[in-house]
């Protein structure tokens, strides 16, 4: 397994209280796959991933239970030094918003060059031709003139290829790509999408793609794992999950989005409000909104039961779930 | 839906063009080109309808919805509200319009006053047009609009920040609500909320539409969304229309090569449908408004353009080669070589999940 | 679907178009403001009775001004700022209140003198009571520093507020007049502008510091007016019809306004620097009015011999700027619309 994630726990310690925002999450991805972490804004999708990648702000974050093991070594126990080795070489990340990542006032090129410069040691004009040739492996047009170019010159789409030629620029095994298309419009997001997709492929990477949009997921995830006010819901092979969900808050938003290939009348709308992160409720985080909550869910919290070999859902009634969601 | 051809549309635009003059200079400033953000655009919206207006950011859409609303004066063309131009109106008469056709904003975290109470906020509307309601009447009324928008009324004296981005949403369509106005011009009014609130708002404003009587045009990037709530869809690229009809025609059975791409750019959430889909991927970007390509604006991303394209401005009519055949085919598409091409996969019979429960 | 939940509650969160990059943006607030979290954890905790959770207290209407007062309370800067300012202001109304003397009372025999029992800071060069005159002397930087920066800040602020609002050539002339007077050496346009003054009041020099301040106000209240005229609430306001006099003074003006605060407090600090070092070069306010910056420009002749007399005053007036700055600063966290 390429990583693994055990039991991880995240908080923040915020002077109105501590924000539990991740509550023990179990993902894993192998080279070559993708998973998608799918949630709302608040799920803890993107803490996560965060603290896989070691750029969580500590404080007021703090890591308070949980492994990270990457190629079979806890990354949690390494020094700061170390990890900063691992990050960029072997695992890098892809942000929503490019423009802001990249740096305006140095070149692109110096940019991409610089990965190069840094962690393979080469001289600044081999590291240029580098950038060239990333830049050419990501379909920028007129790569060779335009490597001198500044990050505003360049449009939206333009620019989250640099960033991913930027994340894949030293092949890593992982690549965390966190909404990168969110920003996009429809037209640049499949190109880009495509790209992702196809430069993993030829890598052989692993991939997490962290996501709200469940039409994205549809398109390029091998697995998915739903996450719920820090917890993972609901995990499953892409194709399982859309035919049948096992968790009511899967099923319910996958009924809420509007089609793009019928009209339909009115949408199923999931009642209520995720939970405060401070004040999380007793039993099943969901139990506030799900329509089939029992005396049970607001007792005890749900384990992830083994709803197939693959498969998983964190609720007591996921049998009735399923049953229900085929029977229609 | 369509009204009698005696009484003029509800709402009729024709010709309208935006250009905003980039200038240079300090003091005195010249103009040296124009951004030409609306560039001729037509459609009419009849009473109880709802336009769908889709595009990409930059193709002016919500320019359009800012010079429905009055926020920006067309440099030309006319925007007819049952019959009169209300580009030429002003003082009394504008004021008098602008009760009856008001906007929902996209952003809910700055469409309202962070200073100002909820109340005071929706009630607003009555203080720049008290005639509408008398004073001692207001408060029963803001508290009425609360209740029909599904917040409770109690919460009349709390501040914006007190609530979340839904509920925010909501009061602003409150507040446009507040005149009683026919017709209501959202500007991307989910697009700032969480999927499973976008659900709620959507069907707050099909319920709404129903029970005040509305028309809306509702104006977005998302196809699926635009759908769902549209009678009729255009679909604007780069400051015009290029392709307008029912949402069948539109959906089912679009003719615009752009169209085309942007349908089947959306990802569609299910997992078998990657595997037989037609995925159209456009080449570059759009190309800068302040810069529009001669003859087809479209021209420089279709994989159909010919030396005609470059030269001929398409007009925005049923393709000749529909004109005759009756069908969904048969709808506006500004495009010389328009040809129905179906890139979302048709419904299937027995629908697994989704849709209405 | 008829049955509509009666007051459906729901999502928490906010980001512009889609989802925030990171699920909980939370930084180090540094004076305890709430960030995107806190906020939006406020936001959940404020849903009422009828919500699903049905947990929420009833929670009061807060406004942002009242919120901004309760974290000005929490912090330490704002409170030992506050008092010392609030003792400045009060003995600068009632010298007598702490000291019994007159500042003008003088003994030349004990010119020079230092520390003794009923004169705790000693004489000055005239054999004034140090500690009197500096007592007596907070009148005068207060008052200067009071009313300057109210001048400053009503000129400033209505310039640059209708120079903002309105655009245009106005505005490009009124950014060009600032531009000039940002170009004028303060000490030296004192120097000149002041000496041709005989008047022996404090208005001459309050009114040459409103003169060479507004445009820093103005600047600032420009800006904060063309920010703030471009949010939606503002064009839903004029969707609505409402007038131009309405936008400004319901929507932009109260939104607008922190900035200018801030300035103006950070700003008057330094108004009473300036008027002690105009007094110091003899062009501000001249004897027998009393003044920290008078009697430091007397004793700086006899330091060496006789450094109380220039310690105490100048000290007065250090701790006098440093507490206004301070709660400029205060105030500009507790104010600071990024945070909320």
């Amino acid at each position: 397994m390429l990583l693994e994630v055990r039991d991880l726990h995240v908080e923040f310690r915020t002077r109105d209280g501590v924000a539990k925002a991740v509550n023990g999450v179990n993902y894993s991805v192998d080279e070559g796959e993708t998973l998608a972490v799918l949630g709302e804004s608040g799920s803890g999708k993107s803490v996560t991933a965060q603290a896989v990648m070691g750029i969580l702000d500590i404080p007021p974050g703090k890591i308070t239970g949980g492994e990270i093991l990457f190629q079979g070594k806890d990354l949690l126990k390494f020094k700061e030094e170390e990890r900063r080795k691992v990050r960029g070489a072997e695992m890098a990340m892809i942000f929503q918003d490019a423009l802001s990542s990249l740096n305006p006032v140095i070149s692109v090129g110096d940019q991409l060059g610089e990965m190069f410069v840094v962690h393979r040691g080469m001289k600044r004009k081999e590291a240029r031709a580098k950038a060239v040739e990333l830049m050419e492996h990501v379909r920028i047009p007129a790569a060779a003139e335009r490597v001198r170019d500044y990050p505003h010159q360049f449009s939206g789409g333009m620019r989250q290829r640099i960033m991913i030629a930027m994340a894949l620029a030293l092949e890593p095994a992982l690549i965390i790509a966190d909404e990168p298309t969110t920003a996009l419009d429809v037209t640049v997001q499949a190109q880009v999408m495509d790209l992702l997709a196809e430069l993993q492929r030829e890598l052989n990477m692993g991939l997490i793609l962290i996501t709200h949009d469940l039409g994205v997921v549809a398109d390029v995830a091998d697995k998915i794992a739903v996450m719920y006010a820090g917890k993972i819901v609901e995990t499953a092979p892409v194709h399982d999950i859309y035919k049948a969900p096992a968790h009511p808050y899967t099923k319910g938003l996958l009924e809420s989005i509007p089609r793009l290939d019928q009209k339909g009348e009115e949408l199923y709308a999931i009642k209520g409000l995720p939970p405060n992160l401070m004040h999380i409720p007793p039993g099943c985080a969901f139990n506030p909104r799900c329509p089939m909550a029992q005396d049970v869910c607001r007792t005890e919290v749900p384990p992830l039961f083994e709803v197939d070999a693959d498969r998983g859902s964190a609720c007591f009634f996921w049998r009735e779930c399923l049953d229900d969601t085929s029977r229609d | 839906m369509t009204q009698a051809a005696t009484e003029p549309p509800l709402l009729e635009v024709s010709g309208l063009v935006k250009h905003f003059p980039l200038t240079q200079g300090i003091l005195f400033k010249k103009q040296v080109g124009a951004v030409k953000a609306v560039d001729g655009v037509d459609f009419r919206l009849d009473r109880g309808e709802t336009l769908g207006i889709v595009g990409e950011s930059g193709c002016g859409k919500s320019t359009v919805a800012k010079m429905l609303v009055n926020l920006e004066k067309p440099t030309e063309g006319a925007i007819k509200y049952k019959g009169e131009d209300i580009t030429r109106l002003s003082g009394k008469a504008l004021k008098a319009v602008r009760r009856n056709i008001q906007m929902v904003f996209q952003d809910p975290y700055t469409s309202l006053n962070p200073r100002m109470t909820v109340g005071d906020i929706i009630g607003e509307p009555y203080d720049i047009h008290p005639e509408v309601a008398p004073k001692g009447d207001r408060r029963r009324r803001v508290q009425e609009l609360l209740d029909v928008v599904g917040l409770n009324p109690e919460y009349i004296n709390r501040y914006p920040h007190q609530f979340s981005g839904g509920q925010r949403q909501r009061i602003g369509i409150a507040r446009g609500l507040a005149l009683r106005p026919e017709i209501i011009v959202a500007d991307e009014p989910v697009s700032a909320l969480d999927v499973s609130v976008q659900a709620q708002v959507i069907n707050l404003l099909d319920r709404l539409q129903a029970e005040f009587e509305l028309s809306y045009v509702f104006i977005a990037h998302d196809l699926s969304i635009v759908r769902h709530i549209s009678d009729r869809v255009g679909v604007m690229y780069l400051g015009r229309i290029v392709e307008t009809g029912k949402d069948v025609e539109i959906y089912d059975h679009p003719t615009h090569p752009y169209t085309q791409a942007l349908l089947s750019a959306v990802p569609v959430p299910d997992p078998e449908a990657r595997e037989h889909r037609e995925r159209i991927i456009l080449h570059g970007d759009v190309p800068s408004p302040a810069n529009v390509p001669s003859g087809c604006r479209f021209r420089t991303r279709c994989w159909k353009a010919q030396e005609r394209c470059t030269l001929e401005v398409p007009l925005l009519a049923v393709p000749a080669e529909f004109r005759l055949v009756e069908g969904p085919a048969a709808h506006d598409s500004a495009c010389h070589f328009a040809e129905e091409k179906q890139v979302v996969p048709p419904e299937e019979p027995e629908q697994p999940e989704g849709g209405t429960p | 679907m008829p049955e509509q939940p009666p007051y459906e509650e729901e999502e928490f969160h906010h980001g512009p178009e889609g989802p925030p990059p990171e699920d909980l943006a939370i930084a180090p607030t540094g004076f305890g403001g709430t960030m995107d979290l806190g906020s939006s954890e406020a936001e959940t905790l404020e849903k009422t009775p009828g919500g699903p959770e049905g947990t929420g207290p009833t929670e009061k209407p807060r406004s942002l001004w009242s919120d901004a007062w309760r974290d000005l309370r929490r912090n330490p800067v704002f409170i030992i700022s506050g008092l010392v300012i609030l003792f400045l202001v009060v003995i600068s109304i009632w010298p007598s209140l702490i000291t019994d003397q007159s500042p003008l009372k003088c003994d030349l025999s004990k010119a020079q003198q230092g520390s003794q029992p009923g004169h705790p800071f000693g004489y000055d060069g005239q054999g004034c009571d140090v500690y009197t005159r500096t007592v007596y002397g907070t009148r005068v930087s207060i008052s200067v520093g009071v009313l300057a920066t109210i001048g400053v800040a009503l000129l400033g602020s209505f310039l640059g507020g209708l120079a903002g609002f309105y655009g245009g050539v106005g505005d490009s002339i009124l950014s060009r007049i600032t531009d000039i007077f940002f170009a004028i050496p303060v000490v030296l346009g004192g120097l000149v502008l002041l000496s041709v003054v005989t008047s022996n009041t404090i208005w001459p020099v309050v009114g040459f510091m409103v003169l060479l301040g507004w445009p820093q106000v103005s600047r600032i209240a420009r800006g904060s007016v063309i920010t703030t005229k471009e949010n939606d609430y503002v064009h839903a306001a004029r969707a609505l019809g409402a007038s131009n006099s309405r936008m400004m003074l319901r929507h932009i003006t109260p939104n607008a306004v922190a900035p200018v605060i801030v300035v103006a407090t950070i700003a008057l600090g330094t108004y009473i620097s300036l008027e002690a070092t105009l007094s110091y070069l003899g062009v501000g306010l001249k004897p027998p009015t009393v003044s920290w910056g008078i009697d430091i420009s007397s004793a700086s002749a006899y330091i060496r011999q006789a450094p109380h007399m220039l310690l105490w005053p100048a000290g007065a007036l250090a701790i006098t700027v440093l507490a206004f700055i301070m709660l400029g600063d205060a105030v500009r966290d507790a104010l600071d619309p990024k945070l909320r």
